[in-house]
């Protein structure tokens, strides 16, 4: 199979699944949407009239007042085209078609810091603090994970390997946000070394401000490190297992190469196809943030975003987020497969 | 993959230790969750959301074995239901006398002390309350008459330590004391030495007299309730709810969540991924893609929605998380089962004429079942930390609260930053050990499965 074919035939599939993830999400809120749009405009009707004196005055009666509002709300309703149901062909065309050129419309509720309610600026705002603290926690766990695997994986039965894979194993059972919990209870409140909320209460223009950030981003990080380099170690020291096993490491071994040449040179090459494949998917996982981490450490990425989102049902922000998501994790899949490719040529050539 | 015959498994598991760890693990698990559905009615683990049932209890009180550790005792809170009952008549007056003993052994003074009553009389009988010290002395708290009524009523009073009544008796008996107790609260004031105002340690008497004259009186219910900041085992959260209560209850519930979540998941992936290896061809090629689609979906963000758009219910929402268990495995019960299905057997039963589901449940499936084991342990950790991550974004089901969700209160009333590790530690500890003890059972199946790992 050829490349472009191979890349026309993946690309194809996962515009698919892109388009049915935006369809599912579009029906999931739906029905939410419309009632809370329709209501949203009979207040915003409401409220114009009332604040100009002049039209409020010509109301002779009350019924006459109902009647008006009733019939402003409906024109408006129509110019929007919310006057036929969210599931009507055309209007899922027409945002699914919006979506596409990243048009992602106003915010119902929620705005940006600067005060903004278009979702591209929403999420312009937050996806930079969500790579900021994910992404850098992500590094930090791989580059530990993947020496300490090494070194586990190369020594198996050691101290080494059994304190690492019990870690692996005990660490991975723990919820993150509850370790979160305990580190604020811990750091923040027995010794008062970091603060127990992760965002800065001062402005973004004030020049200590990357330097508050950092410090503020600290506990995180360190609670993200802990619980997640486990399992990426015992991960690494399990493919470096099966690779010790092959023969052109005994062979390297009988020639009289020394160990550390060959984990560091020759086996860890040997185990990066599905290495760099993990890595790829978790950086990507990490755009995302971890919705309820974030939420322990009150950290304004998109995991926040995308919960707040959620509870006061901002439809185009929700729609947004997830789009963003999906599209960075169906990239990086998309790269992981190239990059296992490229490093395992048996891969390509096989059917 | 080589076959694995149950009897070996068997033994191979009992000599890993990780296995008989976790095997130990849910065994106290189980009886955890035998010992709450015993011990605690269900009626009290449903009135959880309900602060009305829990007013009785303190706000935010330690764990009372904290005491043994403390140099300075902590006030324990006491609730006394179970008064030593006496009665007396004499001519046309009948009395009733409760006696709550209470022995106060703490450093600071109680909190506040509140006396609920209930009375069936009629009439107006005259209430007393008094208090004999370790020192001898008695302290008359209350002496007044119930609201007079002609016919025999229920009548539920609470009597607070607050009451000005009480204040009032108690400053008509200031010479007891050798020191001005102006300003003091009633509470400081009854357990305070004579001399000074500092904890007078020892037994006291609380003595509750119902006097009815020439008419029946009796006291139906008779609680002393003693305010303290120390509670139970596991203490007490911000609205007052026994933690004990919503822990031990959590057990089953997170036992029942993970175990239903994995199973469902592990079958309907096993079933699915078996098909698609077996079919083959374009069958194959669909339902893969099929999968790659539900692969591809952000999970949590997933479920989140559907918690708040369609139902929050724990029957729900173990479905949900099954949606999204299956996609994994079903991917390598199609490998296994693509290389299952070249094996001579499978393709003589083929030749024979079987029918394609009996090929599928008499000579493929089988052959997973070891896999299948495995993989039911090692994903109920994952179902019992995205349900209780759930449930700590506040999306869990208000009926059933778990582990989660006393986290998320936790969380709410900022647990952590004010110190209240009973609120946090707990819940999580058991969340984690739950988790580790399918981990457990799913390490030691797994490497009896994929024996390459062991070495």
């Amino acid at each position: 199979m050829g490349l472009k074919k191979y890349l026309v035939t993946r690309g194809i599939t996962m515009f698919g699944v892109l388009m049915v993830t935006l369809l599912l999400t579009i029906i999931l809120v739906g029905s939410n949407m419309d009632t809370i749009l329709k209501q949203g405009i009979a207040f915003q009707v409401r409220a114009e009239i009332t604040a100009d004196p002049k039209i409020s005055d010509s109301f002779s009666d009350p019924a006459e007042f109902e009647a008006f509002v009733q019939a402003q709300t409906e024109q408006r309703v129509k110019v929007l085209g919310l006057d036929t149901p969210w599931y009507s062909p055309q209007r899922i065309g027409l945002t699914m078609y919006k979506i596409l050129i990243l048009d992602f419309g106003h915010a119902t509720f929620l705005t940006s810091d600067s005060g903004s309610s278009d979702v591209k600026d929403i999420l312009l705002e937050k996806l930079p603090r969500t790579i900021l603290l994910f992404t850098t926690a992500t590094i930090i766990i791989s580059i530990i994970g993947i020496f300490l695997g090494a070194l586990a994986g190369s020594k198996v039965g050691s101290a080494v390997d059994r304190i690492t894979s019990t870690f692996a194993v005990v660490s991975s059972s723990f919820p993150v946000w509850w370790i979160g919990m305990l580190m604020i209870f811990l750091f923040s409140f027995v010794y008062q070394i970091f603060p127990a909320r992760a965002t800065p209460s001062i402005p973004p223009t004030d020049p200590g401000y990357i330097a508050a950030l950092l410090y503020h981003m600290a506990l995180p990080v360190i609670t993200i490190v802990m619980i997640g380099f486990g399992a990426w170690a015992y991960l690494v020291r399990n493919f470096m297992i099966g690779i010790m096993q092959e023969d052109f490491i005994s062979a390297k071994r009988a020639m009289g190469i020394n160990q550390k040449k060959i984990i560091y040179g020759h086996a860890i090459k040997n185990a990066a196809p599905p290495i760099i494949t993990i890595l790829a998917l978790s950086l990507s996982g990490s755009l995302g943030g971890a919705i309820i981490t974030e939420a322990v450490f009150d950290w304004p990425g998109m995991g926040r975003l995308y919960f707040e989102a959620i509870t006061v049902m901002d439809l185009p922000v929700i729609i947004g987020a997830t789009y963003v998501l999906t599209v960075f994790f169906l990239i990086s899949i998309l790269v992981a497969d190239l990059l296992y490719g490229y490093f395992d040529p048996r891969v390509k050539t096989g059917s | 993959m080589s076959s694995v015959s149950a009897s070996e498994i068997k033994k191979e598991f009992l000599k890993s230790k990780i296995g008989i760890a976790g095997i130990g693990i849910l065994v106290i698990l189980v009886s955890i969750s035998i010992g709450a559905a015993v011990i605690i009615p269900v009626e009290t683990f449903q009135q959880w959301n309900n602060p009305q049932s829990w007013i009785s209890y303190p706000k935010t009180a330690i764990p009372a074995w904290v005491n043994w550790f403390m140099f300075e005792k902590i006030p324990e809170h006491k609730i006394l239901d179970k008064p030593n009952v006496s009665t007396k008549s004499l001519d046309d007056i009948s009395g009733v006398s409760h006696q709550f003993h209470v022995n106060y052994v703490y450093d600071d003074f109680p909190s506040d002390f509140i006396y609920e009553l209930t009375a069936k009389y009629s009439g107006s009988p005259l209430l007393q309350i008094s208090v004999i010290r370790p020192d001898g002395k008695i302290i008359k708290l209350l002496s007044s008459s119930l609201p007079y009524t002609e016919d025999t009523i229920l009548f539920n009073e609470k009597i607070f330590s607050t009451d000005g009544t009480i204040k009032k008796n108690l400053f008509l008996q200031s010479d007891q004391f050798n020191f001005p107790i102006e300003g003091f609260s009633a509470e400081d004031i009854v357990f305070s030495k004579s001399t000074d105002n500092a904890v007078l340690k020892g037994d006291y008497v609380f003595l509750v007299n119902l006097y009815g004259v020439q008419k029946e009186s009796s006291i139906v219910g008779s609680t002393l309730i003693v305010g303290g900041k120390a509670f139970g085992i596991m203490g007490t959260d911000e609205l007052r709810r026994d933690l004990a209560v919503g822990i031990l209850w959590g057990t089953p519930l997170a036992l029942f969540i993970g175990i239903a979540v994995a199973i469902g998941s592990v079958v309907m992936g096993l079933v699915y991924g078996v098909y698609a290896g077996f079919k083959g061809k374009l069958t194959d090629e669909s339902m893969m893609r099929f999968n790659d689609v539900i692969y591809a979906l952000p999970v949590l963000p997933f479920l989140i929605i559907l918690a708040v758009t369609i139902s929050n219910s724990i029957f729900l929402m173990i479905g949900f998380l099954t949606i999204f268990g299956w996609v994994g495995i079903a991917k390598v019960a199609r490998s296994m089962a693509l290389q299952i299905k070249t094996r001579g057997y499978v393709e003589a039963s083929k030749m024979m004429g079987q029918k394609n589901s009996k090929i599928i449940f008499k000579h493929i499936l089988p052959q997973l079942l070891p896999y299948a084991f495995a993989s039911i342990a090692i994903s109920v950790p994952a179902a019992i930390t995205t349900e209780a991550g759930l449930s700590f974004l506040g999306l869990g089901d208000p009926s059933f609260p778990t582990w989660g969700q006393i986290l998320h209160d936790a969380n709410t009333y900022g647990a952590a930053a004010r110190g209240l590790w009973w609120w946090i530690v707990p819940p999580g500890l058991m969340i984690a050990i739950t988790g580790l003890a399918f981990v457990f059972l799913g390490n030691a199946l797994d490497a009896i499965v994929n024996p390459k790992l062991k070495r």
